[in-house]
């Protein structure tokens, strides 16, 4: 494996200001994401699991050490360019699924592409290809109180990948769903993963979920400990 | 398209919370419909003002004892038909100006009686002032001469003491006098409350009689042109103050006056909608503030836009348009409420309204105006939330 990685942090840490306090959420970790990766993340409860994910999704900054996204230092980005990257090679899946109520699934999973600036006509035609391939084709008018539990998390699966990113970031996907339902939604990233290519981090509390991953990323007070 | 989107999502949130939305937009309703309404009924009371003063004739100068100003108090007059005829060499002759004298009097015919305005005046005066008589004649140069007791009367005053009778050639009393009517004057109607038809014209002499004076309250001269105004303006005052040495006079052209009403009621207007821009701004920081609740309720959607690529200034615009559709379709209400009410002002009193483009245009920026200055620091605070920070509210 020798390709260039989809997403790279060296020597990274992340301190939240508490009160003029400094908590260290990341005390030094060095992770790289490559092209088809399926890595699990585990961890306990405050470990910095999901502080790690929003680094490695552009959705937060380090305090220290390098983080390149797509090949690109986040340090040199500004805002705007860090929001157009997370538009274009990630993809987020949250344990709430965090869907826009009063919209419909395709609209829902077409919202990335109207950040990309993409056609309303080739929007819907994307959408629903994608909710084809996460099996609900069926419900692309249902808005999301009209949809089950797993239902709903592979609508925000489908918006995770309508712009064709390269990392997809899940974060405890099945934290909200039942054991059934959350072995169908990992079972379907680990299908897209294999299908499509698209490297996958999920956050799971799961040992044999972890199991199933290809890399396991193990991690205690803000540093990876295998 | 993003900006469609924003569109698309600034309409939604309205309509999801409508009765909330129609709350807010209440205050700039109010706002907008108060502004529109006094505005038209200050610009309605100036155009009826101007088309009054306009409508007396042209190139008119009225020479009046004392200062011409809003709240002295009149001066008796020291001018006799002597000054009359002195100004009227002045001005040209005797065809270009008219004097008057009045006083409020009760008419009588029968047992029909009026208390009105009576005008004791020269034969030129249809000349000088343009008015047109529907019967008989007017008072006639011999009249004047004689101080013949005759009158002129103006239509509401014949329709009291007249009915339908056609009352050329019949009698009247003014003040217990005697008088024998010769005409009517053309109906002229009401104007900011006044009834321009209550009054009767006699000779300037037959009313110096009644009254026992010897009085002239004041002159009207009719210039050639526009250009002679000014220099017979200086001449007659000249000659006035000359021949009553301690009096004061003023002669006013019709211009002068226009700008004298119109500043008076311009500034009306202006504290009017001042007023009642006061209560758009109470609108606007009603706006402000629910704009406000509206990013606090919406908080994990901008955290999920910002995740999937929305930049800073994507997620602002976005509230930004929710909040100046929500001002700019409350100042449309407004707008359609305050032109309704105006109409409704004009027809149900005597307060004149007219809608001006410039007073529609103005609600509407004005409206939108407030939704941007309003809108701008909940829609900023949307657009700088920390994606992080709002993906984790609960
Ligand atoms: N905004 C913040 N301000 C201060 N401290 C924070 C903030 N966000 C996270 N932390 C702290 O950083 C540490 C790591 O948090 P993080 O959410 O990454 O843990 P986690 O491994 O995802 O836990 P869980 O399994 O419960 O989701 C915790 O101690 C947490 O309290
Ligand atoms: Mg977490």
């Amino acid at each position: 494996m020798s390709q260039a990685p989809a997403v790279e942090a060296v020597d990274v840490t992340r301190e939240y200001q508490l009160g003029g306090v400094a908590v260290p959420a990341l005390r030094g970790v060095s992770v790289t994401i490559r092209p088809g990766d399926y890595a699990a993340v585990l961890g306990p409860s405050g470990s910095g699991k999901s502080t790690l994910m929003h680094l490695l999704g552009g959705l937060d900054r380090p305090t220290s050490g390098t983080l390149r996204i797509a090949g690109r230092d986040v340090r040199e980005l500004s805002a705007t360019e860090l929001a157009g990257l997370r538009n274009r090679t990630i993809g987020f899946v949250f344990q709430s699924f965090h869907l826009l109520a009063r919209t419909s699934a395709v609209d829902n999973v077409a919202l990335p592409l109207v950040y990309a600036g993409v056609r309303a006509g080739e929007r819907r035609r994307r959408a629903e290809e994608l909710l084809d391939r996460v099996g609900l084709g069926h419900r692309l008018r249902h808005r999301p109180g009209q949809l089950s539990g797993g239902e709903q998390q592979r609508v925000a699966i489908a918006r995770a990948l309508v712009t064709g990113p390269s990392l997809l970031l899940a974060d405890e996907p099945t934290g909200n769903l039942d054991s059934a339902t959350g072995a169908e939604v990992l079972g379907l990233l680990e299908q897209l993963n294999r299908e499509s290519g698209v490297a996958v981090v999920v956050v799971t509390h799961d040992r044999d979920v972890a199991a199933r991953a290809s890399r396991q990323i193990r991690m205690r007070d803000g540093l990876v400990v295998a | 398209m993003r900006f469609a989107e924003a569109w698309r999502v600034a309409l939604d949130a309205l309509r999801a919370n409508r009765l909330r939305s129609g709350l807010t937009m209440l205050g700039v309703v109010i706002g907008v419909a108060a502004v529109v309404v006094l505005v038209a009924i200050g610009t309605g009371a100036k155009q009826e003002v101007e088309s009054q003063v306009q409508g007396l004739g042209s190139n008119l100068l009225l020479v009046v004892p004392g200062k011409v100003s809003f709240g002295n108090a009149p001066t008796v007059s020291p001018m006799t038909m002597t000054d009359v005829d002195t100004v009227a060499r002045i001005a040209g002759g005797r065809d270009r100006l008219t004097a008057t004298l009045s006083s409020g009097e009760t008419v009588r015919a029968g047992v029909n009686s009026k208390f009105t305005s009576v005008l004791g005046v020269l034969e030129t005066t249809p000349t000088v002032f343009t008015r047109a008589l529907a019967q008989g004649t007017y008072v006639s140069r011999s009249d004047v001469d004689t101080g013949r007791r005759v009158a002129v009367l103006g239509y509401g005053v014949a329709q009291k003491l007249f009915g339908d009778r056609d009352p050329v050639g019949l009698q009247m009393d003014v003040a217990g006098v005697r008088f024998r009517v010769v005409g009517v004057f053309a109906k002229l109607g009401q104007s900011l409350g006044v009834d321009r038809d209550d009054e009767v014209h006699i000779p300037i002499t037959a009313a110096q009689r009644l009254l026992g004076t010897a009085r002239v309250d004041a002159l009207a001269i009719k210039a050639a042109d526009a250009t002679r105004l000014d220099l017979l303006s200086a001449q007659v005052t000249g000659e006035l103050t000359h021949r009553h040495p301690g009096t004061e006079f003023s002669a006013v052209t019709q211009d002068q006056i226009l700008g004298v009403l119109g500043k008076v009621l311009g500034v009306l207007t202006g504290v009017l909608a001042a007023i009642a821009g006061v209560s758009l701004l109470v609108g606007g920081v009603g706006v402000s503030n629910i704009m406000l609740v509206s990013v606090r309720e919406r908080t994990r959607e901008i955290g999920l836009r910002k995740a999937v690529g929305a930049r800073t200034r994507d997620v602002t615009v976005q509230f930004l348009i929710e909040a100046v559709l929500l001002t700019t379709i409350g100042g449309i209400t407004g707008l359609a409420l305050g032109i309704g009410a105006a109409y409704l002002v004009a027809a149900l009193s005597p307060v004149p309204a007219a809608i001006t483009w410039w007073a529609i245009t103005l609600a509407f920026g004005v409206s939108a105006a407030v939704g941007i200055i309003f809108g701008v620091v909940p829609a900023q605070r949307a657009g700088r939330l920390d994606p992080v920070i709002a993906l984790r509210t609960e």
